[in-house]
């Protein structure tokens, strides 16, 4: 989890590897930014919606929480994934708000089609949930390679609401927590997939590069003093 | 937010008439303010983006990757794309370049290659090529090398020199040594050696030790596609504005959107008319004009400024401005490991090798090389998109698992490689598609050279062979499809001594127009293997010798 100290951690190491000159002239600015980011992310947060109902976000956190669950480790619940989107729904995803408005009855439907008892999908069971999704994800087993580029979100009407809902939470459960955008709480995500917190990090990074014995030339390398 | 400190800055009012005018301040601008100022030139940089400092900087990848805080925007600026001129284009985002101050080089993942003799010559070396306009440049690299020493010492590059077999001569070593190894480069290196191929440390425009009042990596991370926080980048900003802005003789001018080079009676530029932040438009007056926009603004600007005397475009009796688009020819490959890596940790690249930098067409059955790089530059974000091996499960507590598994496992192999020239590569005009200022857009017309297509799949295949010889547990390549996207824009004014099938001559200066110069992306003749930012400064530190030297002599007067 990201806290106090980590952050405190990230400031001094930085010092430390800065020389004195820069540091004087441009320190305080970076400090002072730092500072703003990490007020704006852990003040106090307010249960209100700006863009959902509040029958909406119950489902969304419902639908969410099917995407990346909270099965022993955090989900996408802890992290906030749904104030997040939320907040993603009145910023930089406003194309996207028809998509939910929309798409939210449908899934609700879709949920009836396939369970006629059923009421809505947050109080469906764990199997009639997976067995929405499984029939909203139209790309499935496939999951063709596709390598990730500047301008990731789908931000257009004709993305299905299931994909949108999917790149959204995976953005809300994997941002910087340091962002002002109600996503990773706590840092939470970053700790499920095992990315330390913190934005200063020293060598050795892993076992591996640990054990390295430091870079010699290969014996068969041609010697380049001779060219 | 709270902005640095920053000196008092020398400024110019438009009537003033000055020195020259430089239009961006990327790579190759930042460098020509820097040493045209200090050579005691009145300079006035105009950047169409915002002036940025590092506390603007973030590691939020919705502000930076979909808000474009560093980079053009497809809403404002749109881009149209075709693969032939036949082709009606459509609206696509087709180009990332840098709008801010320091340009593309905030951004960039920093890899400093310096390219190679045979990048010069090539056309030479190997004849023609069907179907590309491939040329040799009018200098050769002996005329480049001090410049490139010039790079990695003023602008400040980390490496190990002669530790390639390939390397081309150097004056002198690498003035910082390489940055720490990653566990990548380590798996790379031993993988490679196993193969008897040839790697060594990246050389890298990072720094690995404090140096001129900036600090040395602090391994955050965020690197590729951000603004580096500690001034460790060494980004025009970070290291050449700085010292222009110090001159007293340069004036950097942000939100400033040059859309036409003024032209006087005589045939002669006199300065660059741009938008301000309101759009209330300005002549800047000069007595020369360069163009530092990059590969694709460059010609759209030539494009832009018509008039009875250049009706097809300034300085464009060639016909040559915006053809000959390359991109550099790529392909990833990506491996999961069952050793935790942690390569989300530090820059990108740590070991490179050239073994491939010349391949032998009779051999291989296609012209062209490249080189291979051991990186992991995904994001978290762009992890849980596009991180995960194909076939992987897209939600649920076993996505969620792979997420948490090969994180902190996984990094990739990039192929880098030579676009051939195609004269019908480029970039021109969409009268049908206006930008936010009532601009024609940008059209991108691109199909790859066959040749290119066919290396970019030669090179996976030797990334996939390390891979196994490093004992992956998984792995796949990225599709390798026709290109509609670009991020290294070359060869779109091209440099030759002949003005039928040349833009500027070996001194940037255009073959038209005297007093008009370009130098960036687009001077670029040929691609070289993949990594064209090293190039573009040096040539811009070339180009300021070239242009200082015209300019005391006298020839640049009106």
């Amino acid at each position: 989890m990201i806290t106090e100290l980590d952050r405190r951690k990230f400031l001094s190491r930085g010092a430390a590897a800065l020389g004195a000159t820069w540091t004087a002239a441009h320190w305080p600015a970076v400090l002072a930014a730092a500072e703003h980011a990490h007020k704006a992310a852990t003040s106090a947060e307010p249960e209100k919606f700006e863009f959902f109902t509040p029958a909406e976000a119950k489902e969304v956190q419902a639908l969410a929480s099917c995407i990346i669950p909270s099965d022993g480790t955090p989900g996408a619940r802890e992290a906030g994934v749904v104030y997040f989107i939320d907040r993603a729904l009145v910023t930089f995803s406003t194309d996207d708000q028809r998509t939910y408005r929309e798409g939210l009855p449908g899934i609700q439907k879709r949920l009836k089609e396939l369970f006629p008892g059923a009421t809505v999908f947050s109080s469906a069971t764990a199997e009639q949930q997976e067995a929405v999704l499984q029939s909203l994800d139209e790309v499935g087993a496939k999951n063709p390679p596709r390598r990730p580029r500047a301008n990731f979100l789908p931000g257009s009407t004709a993305q299905p609401l299931f994909e949108v809902l999917r790149a959204h939470t995976i953005a809300g459960f994997l941002i910087d927590p340091d962002a002002d955008r109600k996503g990773n709480r706590g840092g939470v995500g970053w700790a499920v997939i095992g990315r330390d917190p913190g934005h200063s990090f020293q060598p050795p990074f892993s076992a591996i590069d640990k054990d390295y014995p430091g870079w010699h030339p290969a014996p068969s390398s041609k010697d380049a003093s001779t060219k | 937010m709270t902005k640095a400190v920053r000196p008092e800055q020398t400024r110019y009012k438009t009537s003033d008439l000055v020195d020259f005018v430089i239009v961006g301040s990327g790579a190759a601008g930042g460098v020509l303010a820097k040493e045209l100022s200090t050579n005691g030139f009145s300079v006035v940089v105009l950047e169409q983006g915002p002036y940025l400092h590092e506390s603007d900087f973030s590691h939020d990848e919705i502000k930076v990757l979909q808000e474009d805080l560093l980079t053009n925007h497809p809403k404002l600026q749109p881009t149209t794309f075709r693969k032939t001129p036949q082709d009606k284009a459509k609206t696509q985002r087709t180009l990332v370049y840098g709008r801010a101050v320091g340009g593309t080089s905030n951004h960039f993942t920093a890899n400093f290659w310096r390219f190679h003799e045979i990048d010069f010559k090539e056309r030479s070396k190997i004849g023609t090529v069907p179907g590309s306009t491939l040329a040799d440049w009018p200098i050769s690299y002996a005329d480049l090398e001090p410049y490139y020493t010039k790079v990695e010492w003023e602008v400040g590059v980390s490496g190990l020199a002669n530790a390639s077999p390939f390397d081309p001569p150097r004056s002198q070593p690498y003035p910082m040594p390489p940055l720490p190894v990653k566990a990548n480069g380590v798996i790379f290196e031993r993988a490679a050696r196993k193969l008897g191929w040839n790697p060594f440390p990246a050389p890298m425009a990072i720094l690995s030790q404090p140096r001129a009042g900036r600090s040395a990596c602090v391994n955050c991370g965020f690197c590729l596609a951000f603004g580096c926080e500690v001034k460790a980048k060494s980004s025009s900003l970070a290291s050449m504005i700085p010292i222009a802005e110090k001159s007293g003789k340069c004036e950097i001018r942000p939100n400033s959107y040059v859309h036409k080079i003024e032209i006087d009676e005589r045939g002669r530029a006199s300065g660059a008319v741009y938008f301000d932040e309101k759009k209330n438009i300005h002549l800047q007056k000069a007595k020369a004009v360069i163009l530092s926009a990059n590969g694709a603004e460059t010609p759209r600007l030539l494009r832009l400024s018509t008039s009875s005397k250049f009706p097809d475009g300034l300085a464009n009796s060639s016909g040559c401005v915006g053809k000959n688009l390359m991109f550099n020819t790529a392909a990833v490959s990506v491996g999961v490991f069952d050793e935790q890596t942690n390569d989300y940790k530090g820059y990108a690249v740590s070991r490179i090798l050239h073994d491939f930098y010349e391949l032998d067409a009779e051999k291989v059955g296609f012209h062209g090389g490249g080189g291979l790089d051991a990186r992991f530059d995904m994001t978290p974000i762009g992890f849980g998109f596009g991180g995960l091996p194909p076939g992987s499960p897209r939600w649920g507590k076993d996505f969620k698992a792979a997420l948490a598994h090969n994180w902190s496992r996984t990094f990739e192999i990039f192929g880098h490689g030579t676009s051939l020239p195609v004269k019908d590569n480029g970039f021109d005009l969409d009268s049908d598609v206006k930008d936010a200022w009532g601009l024609p857009a940008l059209r991108m017309t691109y199909k790859d050279h066959p040749d290119d297509l066919k290396l970019a799949h030669w090179l996976a295949d030797r990334s996939i062979e390390l891979l196994d010889a490093a004992g992956a547990k998984q792995k796949w390549t990225f599709p390798i499809d026709e290109q509609q996207f670009g991020v290294h824009l070359l060869g779109t004014c091209r440099m030759g001594d002949d003005p039928k099938t040349s833009v500027i001559n070996s001194d940037h200066q255009t073959h038209d127009v005297k007093n008009l110069f370009l130098c960036d992306g687009s001077s670029l003749v040929t691609s070289g293997r993949g990594q064209p930012t090293m190039t573009i400064m040096a040539l811009a530190f070339r180009a300021a010798d070239r242009i200082t030297a015209l300019a005391k002599r006298g020839d640049l007067k009106a």
